[in-house]
């Protein structure tokens, strides 16, 4: 999947898929300061389960696709703001 | 001495769950019992932690066949292991995925593609006074607090559930979106299943689309069980649903509007749940049709001074419940919200004061308190906030210390740092002055 997005094309879409995170999860941060390869949950920004409810919705909204768990690489997909953004570009409709 | 049978309502040729593989017969089901029942490690205590709901409600019975309690603890912090340990020295632990079960003995569910079907001949009973599962709380100190059930309560409660819902004269098949070993789960897609003669779906969706496709993979009639924050996505999310025939709801407050677009979206009704980890269920109403609850049959709620408390039926003992509640006439009544220091959060509960016992330890805070806001938005999850008093604290180094003394889900979301807080003159902290305080600071942000 990720292996066929221009590096270039992710690094132009991070600051947006930032920026739906913070608004979408009411987060006291700017969006250039999520760490692009921080982990997303744990000790990074810290996010649970309800918080991967929101963030799916909004990325169904905003790109035209929905996730699903039975996807092999779930939890690859929400390690870091960077593989997140990866995952969105290999599979935007919109 | 009184018994009560594993699974009523369905026979052995019966399907009582779907996996992605296909449906299980109650004779393949009572098969793999009886073979997982002889690889259980010794012991008297079972921490059964699968995440497939089959796996779950295999690995259950074994115990529950063989003496062993189920523990299901809220949480599986290293905290709560520790207790859970200390209170059962011999607990091993269930597990069908990755899990970090620390240093507790540990079964990995076995291959049962040797159990042998044909064999099974009979239903198997259990004594009623069996204790069969301890559930846990997280008490307002933190520290888990064991419900006790025994078998003949719970089965009391999935049969008591069954008829409220009309089940136990149309059985429907059970998809659910929420854990199998907490109360709301374990109830409405365990105890209803073999206790409300429905088959239910071994997994868990999560995802919107992952809903559809569970619903997609069992036959009608469905019967969805799920919270309002699953079903406030679900509906938001758009997607196409099959046909959907009873929605269950509970685990937190459900608005009248998320009621009524589910019933226009699904076509089905939609019934809300009223019960808690150490009652067991209570009550049910149909959301659409007006604020008042009506109990389950069986149980009783009685008013004691200035608590409710529930008893009779399948209630252990006498159980005083943490919200205040207007008993009506014919066994119903009307919620008006919870207790001031009890907060839930997507179903998760703990109490203010212990919140504020935890940030007020971190190294650097001066004053602070938890605030819940009212909620504005309904059906969405509304998430704490705290008001901070820690002048040399960033938000980053004031959140890293507070995650890992709470979970995450009540993390303030964000914490207001203020330079002081309007405590009165005998130092308490009205809620209309912390409201007055949020609207302030809220308004200052939207700016």
């Amino acid at each position: 999947m990720s292996e066929a997005i221009p590096q270039h094309t992710v690094d132009a879409l991070l600051p947006e898929v930032a920026r739906l995170i913070v608004e979408a999860l009411n987060l006291e941060m700017a969006p250039e300061d999520i760490e692009p390869d921080a982990p997303l949950f744990g000790d990074g920004l810290g996010l649970d389960s309800i918080d991967v409810l929101e963030i799916a919705l909004v990325i169904s909204k905003h790109y035209g696709f929905q996730l699903r768990s039975d996807n092999a690489d779930n939890v690859r997909i929400f390690a870091s703001l960077r593989a997140l953004t990866a995952y969105i570009a290999s599979q935007r409709t919109k | 001495m009184s018994t009560l049978p594993l699974i009523a309502g369905l026979g052995l040729e019966a399907i009582i769950a779907w996996r992605p593989d296909g449906p299980r017969r109650v004779r393949d089901f009572l098969a793999d019992v009886d073979a997982l029942a002889d690889r259980l490690p010794a012991g008297t205590a079972l921490l059964n932690l699968c995440h497939d709901r089959y796996r779950f409600a295999a690995g259950f019975a074994a115990g529950l066949v063989g003496g062993k309690i189920s523990l299901q603890p809220a949480s599986q912090s290293a905290e709560t292991l520790a207790r859970i340990r200390a209170d059962f020295p011999d607990v091993a632990c269930l597990t069908d995925g990755e899990f970090d079960t620390f240093d507790l003995p540990r079964c990995d569910f076995p291959d049962l593609a040797a159990a042998d079907p044909g064999s099974v001949t009979a239903i198997p009973r259990i004594p009623a006074d069996r204790l069969a599962a301890v559930l846990f709380t997280s008490g307002s100190t933190g520290l888990p607090q064991p419900q006790r059930k025994t078998w003949g309560k719970l089965v009391a409660n999935g049969r008591a559930e069954a008829a409220a819902l009309g089940l136990d004269r149309a059985p429907h098949t059970l998809v659910a979106t929420v854990p199998v070993q907490h109360s709301y789960g374990f109830e409405s897609s365990f105890l209803l299943a073999l206790h409300g003669g429905c088959a239910f779906w071994s997994g868990r969706p999560f995802y919107p689309q992952d809903i559809a496709a569970a619903l997609e993979a069992v036959p009608p009639p469905r019967l969805l069980v799920t919270t309002p924050f699953h079903l406030s996505t679900l509906l938001a999310a758009g997607i196409d649903l099959p046909a959907i025939d009873h929605v269950l709801c509970a685990t937190a407050p459900l608005s009248a509007a998320l009621a009524a677009e589910t019933e226009a979206r699904t076509g089905a009704p939609l019934t809300e749940i009223y019960g808690s980890t150490e009652s067991g269920q209570l009550a049910s109403r149909r959301t659409t049709a007006g604020p008042a609850w009506t109990l389950l049959p069986g149980v009783q709620l009685e008013q004691d001074a200035d608590a409710t408390v529930a008893c009779e039926g399948h209630v252990e003992g006498r159980v005083a419940l943490s919200d205040v509640i207007e008993l009506l006439p014919d066994r119903r009544f009307l919620l008006h919200g919870r207790h001031a220091d009890v907060v839930n959060i997507a179903g998760k509960r703990t109490s203010l004061a212990y919140l504020n016992h935890q940030i007020a330890a971190v190294p650097g805070v001066v004053d602070a308190a938890f605030f819940l806001p009212e909620d504005e938005a309904g059906g969405g999850v509304t998430r704490l906030t705290a008001f901070v008093v820690a002048p040399t604290l960033s938000t980053g180094q004031l959140l890293a210390a507070l995650r890992r003394r709470i979970d995450a889900i009540f993390l303030p979301r964000p914490p207001i740092f203020v330079d002081a807080l309007p405590r009165n003159g005998t130092g308490k902290l009205p809620r209309s002055a912390l409201q007055a305080l949020y609207a302030e600071k809220t308004r200052h942000a939207a700016r």
